[in-house]
């Protein structure tokens, strides 16, 4: 095979072909930094590729598949682990011991880590091949991945638009077959929304399915870890490896993980006949103000087609929706000005000088931050000032009770919830930039579901001006695998459909070297 | 609710340890306020009797053997230091010397 048509695999056809021994992993590592050194500047998606560690990794793997071939065909089945040989990308807010990390943010500018995240150490028992780390938006806050410290990130679908944030390094990369897998975090949106306007397949697990031991946090209540692929059994896939209990996360949940890809049918008529049956909510409040028509029209067909596949679908109301963004905007940003007090200018990263304690941490914290991340502190303190807890912090904290209570409700009537991901179809950079409410609003959809701790998946459901639609399944607690099941069933009654067939859009630019870059793109256009 | 004075903005800015430039301060002052607005609507929510939720799955004291085990050793919890002093983080005085230490 090719080494382009290499990287338009599925990982999970990626498996297939290593054990089969028609591939390598050397082979697939290196058609993939290939594409990521050839096209990796007019994305910015890179935080930095990795060659040498990726290249160790995948030969180390073609090892085992040698010796495991030398011990006959069941070695090949059975025993390996399930990523061994696959590239994957990781989200530069994710420890890895020896590496930079910097959560696209200069005040962590220089610093190594000095262990592995947690589910560093899944994805290396697991034989995956880390190809490098990915932009962000600094320290995750963010909808647009334009609040990145070493650049925005574009959108292969039009150069000119955001990927969607905060993840939107690791959702482009899979969008424009840098890489087939790779790991996001979702605060409030940010694994959802990027994989909705990048027409990628995203997951944000139950709250405590992953352990986030080794993640630079944001908003510790909110905060979960989950994969991106360009199919519903990647991302499966790749929950199966990192998700379960780790005792250095006492949030991490102590329940057993199912074998998530071994439940999705292979076969589109065994898969699509999974949805007879199903009760499926559909939430008013989530068509927004200021949805787009083309993004409301395409939902709208999604669930016509769910219903015609035999799931049954009925309006349910989740009242307090509209308070879910004031409520986000009080808890997320109070939890981060906690969080990011650490950057202190003592123990690691940045540190400027002004010849006093208080003087270097007003210089260090003043000049590492980005605007959005000082916006948020400031917001975070603020609701935790004296004379304003209970107003803002804790009536947030009550109002999310409410949120919680809505779900909780519908989940009595429903399998599980189906609405749009994101109002809006990626848009244009510097959109959204000047006003943050606006910004805000890109999370309106997917923040409740952080808010009351659930697993969502956004999977993609057709173009609206030829710029992807995101479907997202919510589901109750833990029931990830239904999620998976119900996304599977959708790409199955919809794997004849013609929008599944168009490739990203500007694709073809990414590999034609006279490309700006993103940042270069902006200042031309300004 | 409130609106926010530029003094309230300084006031929190120091709160939070974070060196502004009066660009920022102005800028803050008038996005904070725009933001705040938005908060506006939880008022209508009747809250009086409804319990705060600060965690929404429901794991209540977990608890572990408090054994000893590897972790990082002096110099790797050091390497990032800024500034060392031998195996501390090092910082500026914040007591002023005197003539005669003792």
């Amino acid at each position: 095979m090719s080494p382009p048509g290499l990287t338009r695999l599925h990982a999970y056809e990626m498996a297939a072909h290593l054990r089969a021994g028609d591939v390598s992993a050397r082979e697939l590592a290196e058609a993939h930094l290939d594409r990521i050194e050839r096209e990796g500047g007019a994305l910015n998606a890179w935080f930095s590729a990795d060659p040498e560690g990726a290249l160790a990794a995948a030969d180390h793997a073609d090892e085992r598949f040698d010796s495991a071939r030398r011990a006959g065909a069941e070695g090949v089945g059975g025993i390996l682990p399930a990523l061994l040989g696959i590239p994957i990308a990781i989200k530069d807010l994710v420890l890895q011991k020896g590496r930079p990390a910097t959560a696209g943010s200069r005040i962590l500018e220089g610093f190594v880590s000095p262990y592995d995240a947690h589910i560093v150490e899944r994805l290396t028992e697991s034989g995956a091949v880390i190809v490098g780390r990915t932009n962000m938006d600094e320290f995750a806050m963010g909808s647009s991945t334009e609040f990145c410290a070493w650049g925005p990130v574009a959108n292969p679908w039009d150069l000119g638009r955001v990927p969607g944030g905060s993840s939107g390094g690791s959702a482009a990369a899979v969008a424009a077959y840098q890489v087939p897998l790779a790991i996001g975090t979702d605060t409030g949106g940010s694994i959802r929304q990027p994989a909705a306007l990048t027409g990628t397949v995203g997951l944000k697990p139950t709250y405590g399915r992953v352990s986030r031991y080794g993640i630079v946090a944001f908003a510790s209540s909110l905060d979960q870890i989950g994969p991106f692929g360009r199919d519903v059994r990647d991302a499966a896939l790749l929950l199966g490896v990192i998700a379960g209990r780790d005792e250095r996360d006492s949030t991490s949940g102590p329940l057993a993980v199912p074998d998530y890809l071994g439940q999705l049918s292979a076969d589109d008529g065994e898969a699509a006949a999974s949805l007879r049956g199903v009760r499926l909510g559909l939430p008013r409040q989530y068509f927004v103000a200021g949805m787009e028509a083309g993004v409301e029209a395409r939902v709208r067909e999604a669930v016509s087609a769910l219903v015609d596949a035999g799931a049954e679908v009925v309006d349910v109301d989740l009242p307090h929706t509209d308070y879910g963004l004031a409520t986000y905007y009080i808890v997320a940003p109070a939890e981060a000005s906690a969080n990011l007090a650490r950057y202190d200018g003592v123990r690691f990263g940045r540190h400027d000088d002004a010849g006093s304690v208080l003087g270097d941490y007003l210089a260090t914290r003043g000049a590492g931050f980005g605007a959005e991340v000082k916006r948020r502190i400031m917001l975070g303190t603020y609701a935790l000032s004296a004379g304003y807890y209970d107003a803002y912090y804790l009536k947030a904290q009550k109002v999310r009770t409410l949120i919680k209570a809505d779900f909780d409700r519908a989940f009595q009537q429903v399998d599980a919830l189906v609405a749009p991901t994101s109002p809006t179809v990626a848009f244009p950079f510097g959109a959204r930039l000047t006003d943050p409410v606006a910004m805000y609003l890109s999370d309106a959809c997917t923040l409740p579901v952080n808010m009351a701790g659930l697993p969502g998946l956004s999977v993609p459901c057709g173009l609206s001006d030829g710029l992807p639609v995101g479907l997202q399944f919510i589901g109750a607690a833990w029931d990830e695998a239904r999620l998976f099941r119900l996304g599977r069933a959708y790409e199955a009654i919809t794997a004849s459909a013609d929008w599944r067939a168009v490739e990203p859009t500007d694709l073809a630019l990414l590999a034609d070297p006279s490309t700006p870059t993103p940042a270069e793109r902006i200042r031309r256009a300004a | 609710m409130t609106t926010l004075s530029r003094a309230d903005v300084e006031h929190v800015a120091h709160l939070a340890r974070l060196g502004l430039t009066e660009d920022e301060l102005t800028l803050l002052t008038a996005q904070l306020d725009h933001i705040l607005e938005q908060y506006a609507v939880l008022s209508q929510v009747p809250t009086d009797d409804i319990a705060p939720t600060a965690q929404t799955i429901e794991l209540e004291n977990i608890l572990r053997e408090d054994l000893p085990g590897p972790s990082l050793s002096v110099d790797e919890a050091l390497a990032g230091a800024p500034e060392r002093s031998g195996d501390w983080f090092a910082v500026p005085a914040i007591l002023a010397p005197t003539t005669d230490p003792r």
